[in-house]
């Protein structure tokens, strides 16, 4: 299995909290981790700053051919990737474990 | 007709208290949970806009926030003093772009009925978004 970099993630992603989600992707993706998997299980909102934060990681993670996954959106959280189509950008997965399964396949 | 209004400052803090309140607000006009997070979505979008673009994240500003429930419809009336934002450059992107940024309009527009952007007379701006209410409450707490 890839090296897997496991970021949880919890509480409510807006204007406020989303640069301290980024200053974690950014530097994950700085130092190329492999493959990030970002779990949202415990993420009762987000934003589209969230998102945009999220967007940011994958394209730096495709620079050097990593891979940034996402796992346990709640359905409101899932809502907000449906509304912009970023459904079908990332990776996504039910729970962290599907994603860490996937990975080991 | 129901009229409740918050005034808040441009300060990213608040937003928590702006979603918990429209929450609360279009669960009593009878949306559904999940129209209920759409709509919190919007209200978020457009105040997060108004901090970002109108006062560019300068704090301390105000922005008065003003739901109205209707016969047929939730009203929601965002009002900023900041700088006068050009309407025409307020669109939606794209989404086949695959970039950070420009998703609030989108959003916004996705979830309400009816957006229209407006300049106040001197300084600052309006967003008034409408959605009808749904035609049978929703069975739950």
């Amino acid at each position: 299995m890839e090296n897997v970099t496991l970021v949880e993630i919890s509480g409510e992603v807006d204007l406020y909290s989303s640069p301290q989600l980024r200053r974690k992707v950014l530097e994950l993706t700085k130092s190329k981790t492999p493959v990030i998997l970002i779990d949202l299980k415990n993420v009762r909102y987000m934003d589209s700053s969230g998102v945009a934060t999220l967007i940011e990681g994958l394209k730096s993670s495709h620079q050097y051919n990593g891979r940034l996954i996402l796992s346990g959106l709640k359905l409101e959280v899932r809502e907000v990737f449906e509304l912009t189509r970023l459904d079908t950008v990332f990776e996504i997965y039910a729970d962290s474990q599907a994603a860490l399964e996937s990975l080991a396949a | 007709v129901q009229k409740i209004q918050l005034h808040i400052t441009s300060d990213p803090r608040f937003l928590r208290l702006v979603r918990t309140t429209i929450d609360q607000i279009s669960f009593i006009a009878g949306f559904s949970k999940l129209d209920r997070s759409k709509i919190v979505l919007a209200v978020d979008e457009a105040c997060s806009n108004v901090i970002r673009h109108a006062y560019k994240e300068k704090p301390g500003l105000p922005i008065i926030i003003t739901c109205i429930i209707r016969k047929h419809e939730l009203a929601i009336d965002i009002i900023d003093q900041g700088e006068k934002v050009d309407i025409k450059s307020i669109k939606p992107r794209p989404l086949d772009e695959i970039r950070p940024g420009g998703l609030g309009v989108h959003l916004i527009k996705s979830v309400m009925d009816n957006v229209s952007y407006s300049h106040l007379e001197k300084v600052g701006n309006r967003l008034l978004m409408r959605k009808s209410l749904p035609k049978e409450a929703p069975i739950e707490s």
